[in-house]
């Protein structure tokens, strides 16, 4: 029954030594060997190094010592460094890659007390909306394994959903946090760009990529948050600015606070089910006291054609480095240099990675950057401007996280266009670099909806506070999908 | 030959002196072992970020005050794209668009003594790359990421220069200027100090640019003179044989004294810059560049301008001696030391002193005579313990023994003879051997004063006072 604890429950019963590290980490060790056939949520299983952990944290706690989050189970996405564990990035490019340092994320939540138990499946270098670009298998997703989890952070959400671990490390670039907490029922955090150190989470388009949580609940997301944000003077793009205590005033009512919907978020695209569940919980935060009212963002619809020329220009250059000399995959014996790179690369990467490199690579060729680039650039200004306008008018953002729930599996993989539009709602909070949350807010014919939350730069705790109240309201964050319960 | 132009573009890399990396706390200290001094950053690990030294960043600042330039209160570091084994991330951090120094000047002087203003374009940060090492390794090529990583200010000149020996005196003008300012070690043989030329001809008169080719890599002033010309006569023989010169990149080989072809346009890379993500733009407010410029040491031209007017050198003299910070503190040194004679001083500097350190390949700071020996020796000039023709003989002794000045000539005697009474006994000596001599000088052959001079220093191991000799000769000779 642990597993079904949240995190914050969990951390309290610890301290409280109602219940041992060990224990708790066996029990969720067993659960993912027995869920990875139908989950396939884990690349790595950590559970020597676990237990070691465990039994570290539970002596912690039994001199009274331990970090915040001594002995709970959690799980890092596979593209955060850990020293002596391979970190694949689900990737055959990295297949045999430990890396001999930890990320800046994996140290905070380590000296916290977390307890590690392994690295979660993801799509291949962080890019795609299913999950099935892993190098490594698709992950399933728990309420309904013929349909995807989402990504690229799916084995974080799946692993979550299912309760294989209290809470994971994600990313989000174009919604690779928000977006599968949304088709797997969780909770997921994208904060503010510059929040979370990049610092060892290998990148895929750096000026986007966030690190950020997904949990079961709000309550555990801002936990969890806490100990991982901060400035890092080892990422230049880390802001020095204080951490506020996210758990901290929760519970203060919703009183008064003004809510934007966003108008251009309920489109044709938006499935009639999801919107149905979405105006729901617009009156339960209407009911909480929050007043409503219609914001529009009109540059939005040039989000995603700005993101696929930002994204991919990055990614062409952050993966050159993956070149068969130092790391990583090599061909078997090449026969020159030209040929060393042309089949190291062929070989190491999948056709998802092979798209975006090309892509990135042709916008940002001579004749093609002001056209591309630079004009993506701009457009990604006047999304910004449009956000800060908005927020000059109220003090959050609400809308779908993404037009349907979750899809089957294979459905999309011939089609990337489609496959891009999941992310329709998600890439501008990615573009304007503001925090943003997914949380479960219903299910549309039995498969779980997200409800986005988004906010002005740094205001993580008004996003944690609106969605903990909201969740102190419902009992769709606590649903877990029968086979797992 | 005549009727052509010559038009010579420099770009100068110099290696800032940095204790660690621009973007790595690794140390970027010359000649480790292969591949130990690069961290996970220098090495393009996955997930790693640049963060950017600010010493680099001061020195950038330092030399961009020192030329007059225009320092950028924002800088962009961009990313320049191109797949090589010695380039771990498979870019190199550069600036492109918005480089941290713009529009300086740097003064030259030309053969006839006039002064020419070279525009310096900019001068921007970047990282240098690895290498690839090739000797002892058959059949196969190493990398040494050392050097990766290793701060590089690129000094780009405008094409404002119209001979090799311009280029030479340019870049030569660069190496005073960055050794002056301590921001890189000047150290050519370790690629510490190298340019690349960008050189092309056009008819005189014109106002149009040739076709230029750039040679690259060249770490030397003689190569450097070298390559140009050998370039320049390579594209004039072809325009006037009906050729047309091709923009490519070209290298200079010191042992056949000729550039070659390394790759033409079509074959070069598009370097796909865009501004690197990793890195927010560098912002640098008027404080901080006001700052940096206080701090500023007395610079070549200025330093010059002061010898001639403190010391009353010619302007040739106050140029030599500026070269090196480290020769203008050791020529004030022996100048203070000897206070009536500067241009002795500067005579000695540049003539003995120099021609023995050049002849042993060392540098005036390695000690190997301090500055207060050399005025040691010339104090005994100046007090006329000895002769000018002696002190070389006992220069030559402190150079070999270390000895001082007054040492050498107490131990071989080379003391000046300035008792009257000795000078005449060897004066009678001499003329008492040479009746015949003297008897035609008597009759009025002139000429024959410096024969006895010679003979009378020949007797007294030249160490007769020249003045007094010549006085009692004049006194004598007549009878």
């Amino acid at each position: 029954m642990i597993h079904r604890h949240t995190l914050t429950r969990l951390a309290a019963d610890l301290r409280a030594r109602k219940l041992s590290s060990v224990e708790l980490v066996r029990t969720c060790l067993g659960r993912i060997e027995a869920s990875q056939p139908a989950l396939n949520a884990f690349i790595s299983i950590t559970a020597e190094q676990a237990l070691d952990a465990a039994q570290a944290a539970d002596r912690a706690l039994a001199r009274g010592d331990g970090g915040p989050l001594a002995g709970v189970p959690i799980g890092h996405k596979d593209l955060f460094c850990t020293a002596g564990v391979r970190t694949t990035c689900g990737s055959r490019m990295l297949e045999n890659f430990v890396s001999p340092y930890d990320a800046t994320v994996v140290e905070r939540l380590k000296a916290a007390g977390a307890v590690v138990l392994g690295k979660l499946n993801m799509d291949e270098f962080a890019m795609g909306s299913s999950n099935e670009t892993s190098y490594y298998g698709p992950v399933h997703n728990p309420w309904n394994t013929d349909m995807v989890p989402g990504g690229s952070s799916g084995g974080s959400a799946a692993a979550v959903c299912a309760r294989l671990i209290s809470a994971a490390t994600a990313t989000d670039t174009g919604g690779s946090i928000r977006q599968p907490a949304a088709l797997c029922g969780v909770t997921g955090i994208k904060p503010t760009y510059g929040r979370v150190s990049r610092y060892g989470m290998i990148a895929f388009a750096s000026s986007l990529d966030q690190g950020g949580v997904i949990a079961a609940s709000a309550e555990d997301a801002a936990l969890m948050l806490r100990e991982m944000a901060g400035f890092d003077r080892r990422d230049s793009t880390s802001v020095d600015a204080p951490v506020p205590d996210y758990v901290a005033g929760l519970e203060a009512p919703l009183e008064g606070l003004k809510i934007g919907v966003l108008k251009e978020f309920f489109d044709e695209g938006l499935d009639p089910d999801n919107e149905r569940c979405i105006r729901e919980a617009l009156s339960v935060l209407a009911r909480l006291g929050a007043g409503l009212r219609e914001v529009s963002l009109p540059n939005i619809s040039l989000s995603v054609p700005a993101y696929y020329v930002v994204a991919p220009a990055e990614c062409s250059s952050n993966l050159a480095r993956y070149d068969g000399v130092r790391f990583g995959h090599r061909c078997e014996s090449p026969r020159d240099l030209q040929d060393l790179y042309k089949r190291s690369r062929s070989e190491g990467f999948g056709a998802e990675v092979k798209r975006r490199i090309m892509t990135g690579t042709y916008v940002l060729s001579t004749g093609y950057y002001d056209a591309y680039y630079l004009k993506a650039q701009r457009v990604r200004q006047l999304i910004a401007a449009d956000f800060q306008r908005a927020f000059g008018e109220v003090d959050l953002l609400v809308g779908p996280a993404t037009p349907t729930a979750a899809f089957p599996l294979g459905s999309k993989v011939a089609d990337p266009i489609t496959m891009y539009l999941n992310d329709i709602y998600t890439i501008s909070a990615n573009l304007a670099g503001v925090p943003a949350m997914s949380i479960p807010c219903g299910f549309a014919q039995g498969l779980p909806v997200g409800l986005q939350l988004i906010g002005p730069h740094f205001a993580e705790q008004r996003l944690l506070h609106a969605a903990h109240r909201y969740q102190l309201e419902t009992d769709w964050h606590l649903r877990i999908p029968e086979r797992f319960a | 030959m005549s009727g052509w132009e010559t038009v010579i573009g420099l770009e100068i890399h110099a290696q800032l002196a940095t204790r660690s990396k621009i973007f790595s706390g690794a140390s970027s200290a010359y000649g480790a072992a292969p591949n130990t001094q690069a961290c996970l950053v220098d090495l393009g690990y996955p997930g790693v970020l640049p963060v950017l030294n600010a010493e680099a960043v001061r020195m950038a600042v330092r030399f961009g005050t020192a030329i007059g330039a225009r320092i950028a209160r924002q800088s962009v570091f961009a990313r320049k794209n191109y797949f090589y084994p010695d380039l771990p991330k498979g870019y190199q951090i550069s600036q492109y668009e918005l480089p941290i120094v713009a529009h300086g000047a740097i003064d030259i002087v030309l053969d006839d003594g006039s002064v020419k203003r070279v525009g310096v374009t900019r001068a921007h940060l970047e990282e240098d790359a690895g290498k690839s090492l090739h000797e002892g390794l058959p059949g196969v090529t190493g990398i040494d990421l050392n050097r990766a990583g290793t701060p590089l200010l690129e000094i780009v000149s405008e094409p404002q220069l119209r001979s090799a020996k311009e280029a030479v005196a340019y870049m030569k003008k660069v190496h005073t200027l960055v050794r002056y300012l301590e921001i890189c070690d000047g150290n050519m043989q370790e690629g510490s100090f190298r340019c690349d030329a960008n050189v092309s001809v056009r008819p005189k008169g014109s106002d149009k640019l040739g076709t230029r080719a750039e040679i690259k890599n060249v770490n030397s002033f003689r190569f450097v003179e070298k390559a140009i010309q050998y370039e320049v006569t390579r594209q004039i023989e072809l325009i006037e044989s009906g050729g047309t010169v091709v923009q490519e990149t070209r290298l200079y080989d010191p042992d056949k004294g000729e550039t070659r072809s390394m790759r033409s346009k079509e074959e070069a890379n598009d370097y796909r810059y865009f501004p690197d993500p990793d890195l927010l733009p560098l912002t640098l407010d008027e404080e901080y560049i006001e700052a940096v410029g206080a701090q500023l040491p007395e610079l070549p031209d200025a330093k010059a301008a002061r010898l001639v007017a403190q010391y009353g050198l010619p302007a040739y003299d106050a140029g030599v001696l500026t070269a090196s910070r480290e020769l203008a503190d050791y020529y004030e040194a022996v100048a203070r030391a000897v206070p009536s004679q500067p241009k002795l001083a500067a005579n000695w500097v540049m003539g003995d002193l120099s021609a023995a350190l050049n002849k042993e390949g060392l540098d005036i700071g390695a000690g190997r005579m301090p500055a207060e020996r050399l005025a040691g020796l010339l104090t005994r000039i100046v007090d006329e313990t000895i002769s000018g023709k002696i002190a070389k003989e006992v220069f030559e002794a402190m150079w070999a023994s270390g000895d001082s000045a007054d040492r050498v000539i107490e131990a071989k005697g080379l003391k000046q003879i300035t008792d009257g009474a000795a000078i005449e006994r060897a004066i009678e000596e001499v003329m008492a051997k040479n009746p015949a001599q003297l008897a035609e000088y008597r009759a009025g052959k002139d000429k024959l004063f410096g024969f006895f001079v010679g003979q009378v220093m020949k007797a007294t191991g030249g160490k007769a006072n020249p003045a007094q000799l010549n006085e009692l000769l004049k006194k004598k000779l007549p009878g």
